[in-house]
C-alpha cells in the first residue's frame, strides 16, 4: 500500500467513525472523545451572560446614531429621565466630564464610548439609559431627542482619500484627511525585476467584501461594582478576559486587582468577541455610578451594525510566471477599509495582521505588497470572523489569482499548484515576505483530496455536462495558515505579550484541575485541554477539570482568537503537565528508593527500569506529595505547577480543498454539491472536535462566498442590519461535508499540534469561488467577486461581472 | 395582565405586560434560560419552544398568546432523569459546539421525529432550515437527529456508560 493509499484509507475510516462517534476506549489522552461540556448544553443548562440574574439588577440600552456622519447639535434627555422606571440617562458630555468619553482600541487608535461632538457611523453609541427592566430601558431611548447636523458621509473606500472627502477623524489633532496607515512587505525592486522578465503577467482586481461573524449569541455583559469593597465583577462575552481586564483598568482607573472579568459560556465568538465595545464600558460606568449590577445585551441589529466586522479589502493582484507555469512572483496593492476607528485586533506590529502570507503555499522568487488603510463612515473593526489575522484575505487573493493564471495558461489548476508547491525538504521555509513556515507536505494533502473527490472523474463529468449546456464547476484551493500568535518578541496587543499561562494542580486523590488563560466559545476546551494533560500525565480525562474564562481563577494570557488556543495555551497545558510529571518522578524515586534515572514513565505510573513489578501510579504519588512522611530532599509538598508559554514561532497548518458546484442556468443559483476538505493541523488531539471545527469553517465559507455581505447605501446606511438582510447559511445551502486529513507535526510545538479553528474559514471561500468561476468558463469569465448571489452570478453570465463595492 | 399557561407540565400564572414576549416570559419570569434569544426577526431559531405540540419561535409570540396553552422547553425534554434520544444523539454525534442554537434545534428535531419517525437527510435539513447554527455546519446535527431516529428508545444499556469524557471512570 502506498503512503497515499494509506492516507486515503485513514481519511475514509475517520469518516466512518464519525458517523457513530463515541468515547475513545483509552481515555488517557488524545483520541476521539465525547465532550465534557455537552451534558449541560443538551439540558439547556449552559450559562450565558444573558442568563445571569442578580438582585437589584438594572438594564441598560444604548441610543445609536441613525445617520452615518453628523455633528451633534443638541441632546435633550429630560423626557427620558422623567420616565418612572429610568435610573439614569448618560450622554457623551457626561462621560467626557469624567474623562471616560474615549477609550483605546486594540490598535492604539481611540474610539468614542459615547459620541461627544460628532457621530461617525450609523449605529454609533450616542447615549445610554439604565432602567428597572429591559423593556423600559428601550422605551426611554425613544424619549431622547437628538438634533443632528448631517455631514456628507465617506462610504466608497476608493474615494476616502479624495481631496474633497469630508474628514472623519476631526478628533485627531491636525488630521486633514482620512488616511489611516500605510504598510508594505516584501521587496519592491526585486519583485519589479522578476515581473519584467516574466513570460506571463496576470492582473486581477479582487474584492473581499465586508462581512460579519454574527455569532448566535450577541455581545453583552453584566457589570457589578460593589462600592464597599471597590470590587468590579464583569460577566461578559469575551474571547480574551485577561486582556480585557487590563484595558478596563487603564480606562476606568480602577486598580486591576479589583477587577474580575468572567466569561461564562459563550454562544459563539468567531472574533466578534475580541474587541472591547462601548457597551461594556457603559455598563461598567453605570454600575459605578448607580452602585447596582447593570446588564447590557445588544440586539441583533446592534450586533450587525456596530460590532467587529471583518475583511473589507479591495485588492489589486498581479502574478508573474513562465509560460510553462512556474510562478515567479506575486505583487499586490490593497486598499483597506477600517471604518470610523481603527479597531483592528491584531498584534500591534502587524497593522495588516498576517496578510504577509499572501505568497501562499508556493516557492516564489519575489513578492511585494503595499497597503493603504483609510477611515470611512462605517463601523470599526476589521479582524474577526475566524480570519486568522487577515490570512483569510491573503489566501483568497493568492488562490484566486493562481486560478486566474491557470485560466490564462489553459492549465489545470491542480497541475499549476503542484508545479509550484514548497517541497517537504524545503522546510523550515522562509517566504519572500519573511515568514518561516515550520513544516508541510503539500502535495500529499492535495493527493488525498484529489483521491477523495475523484477529481479525474469529476472533470470527465464536467466535460459531458458542458457539452449539454449544463453548468458544473470544480474549484480547488490550497492554503497555508500562520496561527498561534505569537512569539512575544514580535507580538503584543497594547503592550501585552502574546504568551499564555497554564496552571495544573493534582489533588491528593489524584484528581486534577487545569487552569488555562484561553477561553472557549464552543471549541470544547474543557475536553481538549483535559486530553492534552491526560496524555502527558496519565490521569484519566474524566478526572481532570478545566477552568477557563475567569481572571481571578486563571493565569494571565491573551485569549482565544487567531486559532491560538491549541498552539499557545495547548502547549502551555502540555508543558505544565510535564513539569508536574518531573516532580512526580522525583517523589516516585523516593517512594521506590531508586534514583530518578532508574525510573521510566509508563503512561500513568513510574516503574523501575527492568522491574515492572515495582511501580507507583501518579495517584499514589499525588497522595504522597500531600501526605505525611518525608519527601526527597529539596522537594516541597504538593503536586502542582504553573508556567507561561512563549511560542518560538507561529505554527503553519495547511489544507487542500475541492468544491463542486452546479449552477442553474435559468436562475443563476449556485448549489454546492460536494465539498472535500483535507486538513493538516499537525498532531490531532480530538479528531471529532477537529472535524466539527472544520465543518463550521466550511459553512462560514459558503456564507461569505455565496451570501454574506455587510453593505451600505450611498448615505452610509447599513442595509444588512438583520438576519433577513444578512443571510447566513442554513442546512439547506450546506452540503454533507467530506473531510480527510494528513498529519505533519509542528517541529517546535511541544506536542506537534498546529491549531485548526480557522483553517476552513480561510480555505473554503477561494475553493467555492474558484468552482463558480470554473462553472462559468463557457461564458469567458475569469473572475467574479463574492458574494456570488444569483443576481451577481446572473450579471456575470450576461458578461458584466461587477465588484460588490 | 394575568397569564396562565402550562410549562413543561406545570401550571404557571404570572402578572405580565401585554407586550411581553414568550421568550422573555420563559427566561426572565420563570428562569428557564435554556430558551435563547438571538435575532428578533424569527430567522435564527435559538428561541424555538413548543406551543401545543408545535414548534414556535418564542421571540415572535406574546406571552399572552400562550395563555391556556401547553408550552414545552428544552428543560422539559429530559423525563425522570432519562434523556430524550434527541439529546443523546446531539451529545454522541457532536451535534453542538457553543450550545446556543442547540435547545431550539433539539425541540424542532423532536417535533419532526414525532410526526415522521424515519426522516431522510433531506427531510431533516428542511425541518431545521428555519434555524441557524454558526458552529457545526449542520452535518453533525443531521447525524444527531438520524441517531435519535435510529434509537427511539435511547442507547442500548451496554452503551449507556460512560457517556462523555466528564463522566466518572
Amino acid at each position: 500500500m502506498t503512503a497515499l493509499d494509506k492516507s486515503v484509507q485513514e481519511a475514509a475510516v475517520e469518516h466512518e467513525d464519525l458517523e457513530h462517534a463515541d468515547n475513545d476506549k483509552t481515555p488517557l489522552g488524545h483520541g476521539r472523545m465525547l465532550r465534557k461540556e455537552d451534558p449541560r448544553f443538551i439540558r439547556g443548562m449552559g450559562r450565558y451572560v444573558d442568563d445571569l440574574q442578580l438582585n437589584g439588577m438594572l438594564h441598560l440600552a444604548i441610543l445609536r446614531s441613525p445617520v452615518a456622519h453628523a455633528n451633534i447639535v443638541s441632546i435633550d434627555v429630560s423626557a427620558a429621565q422623567a420616565h418612572p422606571k429610568v435610573k439614569a440617562v448618560i450622554t457623551g458630555a457626561d462621560l467626557a466630564a469624567q474623562g471616560l468619553a474615549w477609550m483605546p482600541t486594540l490598535s492604539n487608535d481611540v474610539q468614542a464610548v459615547l459620541a461627544t461632538d460628532r457621530v461617525r457611523f450609523q449605529g454609533q453609541e450616542v447615549a445610554f439609559v439604565v432602567a428597572e427592566d429591559r423593556y423600559s430601558a428601550r422605551d426611554a431611548l425613544e424619549l431622547i431627542d437628538v438634533e443632528y447636523d448631517v455631514l456628507p458621509p465617506v462610504v466608497d473606500v476608493r474615494k476616502a482619500l479624495a481631496p474633497d472627502a469630508e474628514v472623519i477623524r476631526t478628533d485627531l489633532e491636525g488630521k486633514k484627511d482620512n488616511h489611516c496607515f500605510d504598510w508594505e512587505t516584501g521587496d519592491k525592486d526585486a519583485t519589479e525585476a522578476v515581473f519584467a522578465k516574466a513570460d506571463v503577467v496576470v492582473k486581477q482586481d479582487i474584492v473581499y467584501p465586508r462581512v460579519h461573524p454574527a455569532p448566535m449569541e450577541t455581545c453583552g455583559c453584566v457589570a457589578d461594582y460593589e462600592r464597599v469593597s471597590g470590587q468590579l465583577t464583569l460577566w461578559t462575552t469575551s474571547q480574551a478576559p485577561h486582556a480585557h481586564r487590563t484595558v478596563y483598568a487603564l480606562v476606568s482607573g480602577l486598580p486591576e486587582h479589583k477587577i474580575r472579568v468572567i466569561a461564562p459560556d459563550i454562544g459563539g465568538g468567531f472574533g466578534n468577541k475580541v474587541p472591547i465595545y462601548p457597551g461594556y464600558v457603559c455598563a461598567i460606568v453605570a454600575s459605578l455610578v448607580i452602585g447596582k449590577p447593570v446588564k447590557w445585551m445588544e440586539d441583533r441589529t446592534e450586533n450587525l451594525v456596530s460590532t467587529g466586522f471583518a475583511r473589507d479589502y479591495v485588492m489589486q493582484g498581479e502574478i508573474a510566471a513562465t509560460k510553462e507555469g512556474k510562478i515567479l512572483a506575486i505583487r499586490t496593492h490593497v486598499l483597506a477599509d477600517h471604518g470610523a476607528f481603527n479597531g483592528t485586533a491584531a498584534p500591534i506590529k502587524y497593522p495588516a495582521g498576517f496578510f504577509g502570507v499572501f505568497t501562499g503555499s508556493y516557492d516564489l522568487e519575489a513578492a511585494y505588497c503595499s497597503m493603504t488603510a483609510v477611515y470611512t463612515n462605517k463601523a470599526p473593526g476589521g479582524v474577526a470572523y475566524a480570519c486568522s489575522f487577515r490570512i483569510t484575505e491573503a489566501v483568497y487573493l493568492v488562490e484566486r489569482i493562481v486560478d486566474c493564471l491557470a485560466y490564462e495558461l489553459e492549465m489545470d489548476p491542480v497541475e499549476l499548484r503542484k508545479k509550484n508547491f514548497i517541497q517537504p525538504d524545503q522546510f523550515p521555509y522562509t517566504t519572500k515576505t519573511g515568514w518561516v513556515y515550520d513544516s508541510g507536505d503539500y502535495e500529499r494533502a492535495m493527493d488525498v483530496a484529489l483521491e477523495m473527490a475523484g477529481y479525474d472523474d469529476l472533470r470527465r463529468e464536467q466535460e459531458e455536462k458542458r457539452a449539454k449546456g449544463e453548468l458544473m464547476g470544480i474549484g480547488v484551493a490550497f492554503f497555508t495558515e500562520a496561527v498561534g500568535a505569537g512569539p512575544r518578541k514580535d507580538m503584543d496587543i497594547l503592550g501585552l505579550g502574546m504568551a499564555d499561562g497554564s496552571e495544573l494542580r493534582v489533588h491528593p486523590t489524584g484528581k486534577a484541575v487545569l487552569r488555562v488563560s484561553c477561553m472557549s466559545q464552543g471549541q470544547g476546551h474543557e475536553t481538549t485541554f483535559a486530553q492534552i494533560v491526560a496524555e502527558e500525565i496519565g490521569i484519566p480525562v474524566a478526572d481532570i477539570q478545566v477552568v477557563n474564562g475567569d481572571t481571578d481563577q486563571t493565569p494571565f494570557g491573551l485569549g482565544t482568537y487567531g486559532s491560538r488556543s491549541t498552539p499557545v495555551s495547548g502547549a502551555a497545558a502540555a508543558l505544565v503537565a510535564r513539569k508536574v510529571r518531573d516532580k512526580a518522578q522525583i517523589i516516585a524515586s523516593g517512594m521506590l528508593e531508586v534514583s530518578v534515572a532508574d525510573l521510566e514513565w509508563q503512561k500513568g505510573s513510574f516503574q523501575v527500569k527492568g522491574d515492572p513489578g515495582r511501580s507507583v501510579t501518579i495517584q499514589d504519588i499525588a497522595m504522597r506529595a500531600h501526605g505525611a512522611g518525608d519527601l526527597p530532599e529539596g522537594i516541597e509538598g504538593g503536586l502542582e505547577a504553573q508556567i507561561c508559554y512563549n511560542p518560538s514561532n507561529l505554527t503553519y497548518p495547511f489544507g487542500a480543498y475541492i468544491c463542486v458546484v452546479d449552477i442553474d442556468p435559468g436562475t443563476a443559483e449556485v448549489k454546492v454539491r460536494r465539498f472535500v476538505a483535507v486538513d493538516d493541523c499537525g498532531t490531532r488531539i480530538n479528531p471529532m472536535i477537529i472535524e466539527g471545527q472544520v465543518h463550521g469553517g466550511l459553512t462560514d465559507g459558503i456564507g461569505m462566498a455565496l451570501m454574506e455581505m455587510i453593505s451600505f447605501d450611498e448615505d452610509g446606511n447599513c442595509i444588512a442590519g438583520s438576519l433577513m438582510d444578512y443571510l447566513i447559511p442554513t442546512a439547506l445551502e450546506t452540503p454533507h461535508w467530506e473531510t480527510g486529513h494528513t498529519v505533519t507535526p509542528s517541529p517546535h510545538h511541544p506536542i506537534g499540534a498546529k491549531g485548526v479553528g480557522e483553517s476552513a474559514t480561510v480555505g473554503s471561500p477561494p475553493a467555492i469561488v474558484n468552482a463558480v468561476v470554473d462553472a462559468l468558463k463557457p461564458y469567458g469569465i475569469r473572475h467574479a467577486d463574492m458574494p456570488l448571489t444569483p443576481s451577481r452570478v446572473w450579471d456575470a453570465m450576461q458578461g458584466h461581472p461587477t465588484p460588490p463595492i | 395582565m394575568q397569564v396562565t399557561m402550562t410549562v413543561n407540565g406545570e401550571s404557571v400564572t404570572r402578572e405580565v405586560e401585554g407586550r411581553m414576549l414568550l421568550v422573555h416570559f420563559l427566561r426572565d419570569e420563570l428562569g428557564l434560560t435554556g430558551t435563547h434569544w438571538g435575532c428578533d426577526t424569527s430567522n435564527c431559531g435559538t428561541c424555538v419552544t413548543w406551543m401545543d405540540g408545535e414548534p414556535v419561535k418564542s421571540c415572535t409570540v406574546l406571552a399572552a398568546m400562550a395563555g391556556g396553552r401547553e408550552v414545552r422547553t428544552v428543560e422539559g425534554l429530559e423525563k425522570d432523569g432519562v434523556l430524550d434520544p434527541v439529546q443523546e444523539g446531539f451529545m454522541r454525534c457532536h451535534g453542538l459546539q457553543c450550545g446556543f442554537c442547540t435547545p431550539g434545534m433539539m425541540l424542532t428535531a423532536r417535533a419532526l421525529l414525532d410526526r415522521n419517525p424515519h426522516p431522510t437527510e433531506q427531510e431533516i435539513r428542511e425541518a431545521i432550515s428555519g434555524q441557524i447554527c454558526r458552529c457545526t455546519g449542520y452535518t453533525t446535527i443531521v447525524r444527531s437527529i438520524l441517531w435519535a431516529a435510529e434509537h427511539p428508545d435511547g442507547p442500548t444499556p451496554a452503551a449507556a456508560e460512560p457517556e462523555t469524557a466528564g463522566s466518572a471512570s
